[in-house]
C-alpha cells in the first residue's frame, strides 16, 4: 500500500516537474521572440520619432498621421483608371514591375550564359575583361539616351536601362562562381572524361548556382533602385513617374508613401529570390 | 592483350617533371624510371612533398611529363581516361548527387555510349553491384555530406573500380580516415583487388598499409628533384591477414627495411 502511495506521488510529482519544464520553455519563447522582435520595433519608432520632429521643424513635409491617412485613401482604390496620366496606385507599381521583370529577365537570359562562357575558357574572360571593367561602373541612366535614340520609344529605353544595369552582376558573379570550381571536381571531369555538357549540368551548373544566386539578387536590386530614375525620366505610368507627377502636384504625402512602396516592394523581390536560392541549395 | 606488355603494363621511362612557379622552375621529379606489371599492386612510399602524388597524377593523365614517357598497355598516355580510375585523396564526390548518382555518372560515360552502349538498367544494374560490393546498398540514395568520411571513401572506390580500369589510381586514400576505419577499408580493398585481378598504383604515407598491400613498395627520396631511392618486394602470401602477419617475421622485415629508408637514409631535414 504504501509502495503504491510512493510510486503515484512520484508520479505526480514528475508530472509539475514536466508542467514547469513546459511553463519555462514557453516563457522561454516569449522571452526569445521579445528579444528578436524589440530592436528592430525600436529602431522603426526612431525613425518615426525623428520624422514627426523634420515635420514640425519644416511646415511642408507631411507627419507619419498626416500620411498614414493618406495611404489610407489611396490604397482604398489602388486599381482606378482615368486615362494615360491618371492611374490608380497599383497600376503604376504594376508597370514598374513588368519593366524590371523584362529588363532583368533579359539580363538574366543574356548573362547566365555569358557569365558561363567566360568562367570557362580564360580566352574569352580575357577578351571580355576590358568592355566589362569599362562598361559596368557607368551610371545606368547614362545609358537612357542611347536607348531613346535606338529604340526610339520611351517604355523600351526603360526596359533597356534595367537590362544594362542588372546585366553586369549576373555576368560577373557567374563567372566568379564557374573559376572557383574546386579543381578536384574538374579532375573527376578529366579522369571521368566527361562531355562538356554533363560537365556543365553535373558539376559546373551546380556548383555555381548559389553564386549565380548572389548576383540575381544583386541584379534585382539594383533594376529597382534604377526603375524609379529611369522612369522620372520617360514618363508614362510607373512608380518613378508617379512620384515626379505628385511632386508637380506637390503631393509630398504621395511621396512619402512612394519611398515606403519602394522600399518594401524591393524587399519583397529580394525576400522571394532569397527564399528561391536557398531551394536551389545543395547544401 | 598483347603478352609483351603484361611485364611493362604501366612504363615511365625517364621520367623529368618540373613546375614553374613564380620562384622560377621546381624540378619535382629527376629520371624516374618504373616498370608495373599486370595485375601488380604497387605502394608509392615518401615523405610528404616529395613527388609521390605527381607520379600518380603523371600516370593518371592529369599531369604531362616535361620530360620522359609515360606508357599503358604499350600506349603512350596522352591524357586521363576511365581506363586509369584514380581514387582521390579527399573523395571529391560531388555533393549535389546521390552516392548513387556519383557512381552512375562515371558508369554512363565508359558503359552508355560508344562500344559497349547499354541501357539505362543495365547501367544501373553496374551502378548497384559496385556500390554493393564496397558495402554501400543502404546508402545509395544519401548525398555525401550525409555519409562518414570512410564511406564517401568507399563511395570513391566504387566509383572508380565500376568504369573497370585497367589501372586503379589510389592518392593516400585512407589518409584522412581514422585508424580502424582505414584498417577495414584496407582489408576491404585487398579483397576487392584480389577478386577484380586490377593493376593497381597506391601513393601513401603509411609503411604499415604499403607493406600490407603492395606487391611492390617503391620508396622515393626526398624531393626536389626527387628519385626512386629503393623498390622493396614485398613476397608475402595471400590473402593477408593483418593480426596474423603483425607477428610474422618476413613481415616485420620488410616494415623495418622501409622505416630504416625513410627515418635514416632519407630522413627529412626539415620536418
Amino acid at each position: 500500500m504504501t509502495s503504491i502511495k510512493a510510486a503515484t506521488a512520484v508520479i505526480n510529482h514528475s508530472q509539475t516537474a514536466i508542467h514547469t519544464k513546459k511553463l519555462n520553455r514557453w516563457g522561454l519563447k516569449i522571452y526569445h521572440f521579445l528579444k528578436w522582435l524589440l530592436p528592430p520595433l525600436f529602431g522603426l519608432l526612431m525613425l518615426l520619432a525623428v520624422w514627426t520632429a523634420l515635420s514640425e521643424l519644416s511646415p511642408n513635409l507631411p507627419n507619419p498621421l498626416k500620411t498614414w491617412h493618406a495611404a489610407l485613401v489611396l490604397f482604398s482604390d489602388p486599381f482606378y483608371d482615368l486615362g494615360p496620366n491618371d492611374k490608380g496606385v497599383g497600376w503604376n507599381i504594376l508597370a514598374s514591375l513588368e519593366r524590371v521583370g523584362l529588363g532583368f529577365g533579359l539580363a538574366a537570359f543574356v548573362g547566365v550564359p555569358l557569365g558561363f562562357i567566360i568562367g570557362r575558357f580564360e580566352i574569352i574572360a580575357r577578351m571580355c575583361a576590358p568592355i566589362i571593367s569599362l562598361l559596368r561602373p557607368v551610371s545606368p541612366l547614362a545609358w537612357l539616351p542611347i536607348g531613346l535614340l535606338v529604340f526610339k520609344a520611351a517604355d523600351p529605353a526603360a526596359i533597356w536601362v534595367i537590362f544594362i544595369s542588372a546585366v553586369w552582376p549576373m555576368i560577373i558573379n557567374t563567372a566568379v562562381g564557374v573559376s572557383k570550381v574546386p579543381q578536384d571536381y574538374m579532375n573527376v571531369a578529366k579522369v571521368l572524361n566527361l562531355s562538356e555538357w554533363k560537365i556543365m549540368t553535373k558539376i559546373l551548373f551546380p556548383y555555381v548556382l548559389p553564386y549565380m544566386m548572389t548576383g540575381v539578387r544583386l541584379s534585382i536590386g539594383v533594376s529597382w533602385l534604377v526603375i524609379v530614375a529611369a522612369e522620372m525620366l520617360t514618363g508614362g505610368v510607373g512608380i518613378g513617374f508617379w512620384v515626379w507627377d505628385e511632386w508637380n502636384n506637390l503631393n509630398v504625402e504621395h511621396i512619402i508613401i512612394a519611398i515606403f512602396i519602394v522600399g518594401i516592394v524591393g524587399l519583397l523581390l529580394e525576400f522571394a529570390l532569397t527564399q528561391i536560392a536557398k531551394r536551389f541549395s545543395y547544401e | 592483350m598483347n603478352k609483351a606488355y603484361t611485364e611493362k603494363y604501366v612504363e615511365l621511362e625517364n621520367v623529368d617533371m618540373s613546375f614553374t612557379t613564380k620562384k622560377g622552375t621546381f624540378n619535382a621529379l629527376d629520371n624516374i624510371n618504373l616498370k608495373i606489371k599486370e595485375g601488380e599492386f604497387i605502394a608509392i612510399i615518401g615523405h610528404s612533398g616529395c613527388g609521390k602524388s605527381t607520379v600518380l597524377n603523371l600516370i593518371a593523365g592529369l599531369l604531362k611529363p616535361t620530360e620522359g614517357l609515360l606508357l599503358c598497355a604499350g600506349r603512350e598516355i596522352a591524357g586521363p581516361g576511365p581506363e586509369r580510375a584514380v581514387v582521390f585523396q579527399n573523395h571529391s564526390l560531388l555533393p549535389w548527387l546521390t552516392c548513387h548518382e556519383n557512381v552512375y555518372l562515371a558508369v554512363e560515360r565508359v558503359f552508355g555510349g560508344g562500344s559497349s552502349n547499354e541501357s539505362k538498367a543495365q547501367l544501373n544494374a553496374r551502378t548497384h553491384s559496385a556500390l554493393d560490393l564496397v558495402g554501400l546498398s543502404h546508402a545509395a540514395d544519401k548525398r555525401p555530406n550525409e555519409i562518414s568520411g570512410g564511406m564517401k571513401q568507399r563511395v570513391g572506390i566504387a566509383r572508380a573500380l565500376a568504369m573497370e580500369p585497367k589501372v586503379l589510381l589510389l592518392d593516400e586514400p585512407f589518409g584522412a580516415l581514422d585508424a580502424l576505419t582505414r584498417a577495414n577499408l584496407q582489408d576491404e580493398l585487398m579483397k576487392i583487388m584480389a577478386k577484380s585481378g586490377c593493376t593497381a598504383v597506391m601513393v601513401t604515407h603509411d609503411v604499415d598499409e604499403a607493406v600490407l598491400l603492395a606487391d611492390r613498395v617503391v620508396m622515393m627520396t626526398n624531393g626536389p628533384s626527387a628519385d626512386i631511392g629503393e623498390i622493396l618486394k614485398v613476397e608475402l602470401p595471400r590473402p593477408r591477414d593483418r593480426l596474423a602477419l603483425s607477428e610474422n617475421a618476413d613481415y616485420n622485415h620488410l616494415r623495418s627495411e622501409v622505416l630504416r629508408f625513410l627515418y635514416e637514409r632519407h630522413a627529412r631535414k626539415t620536418a
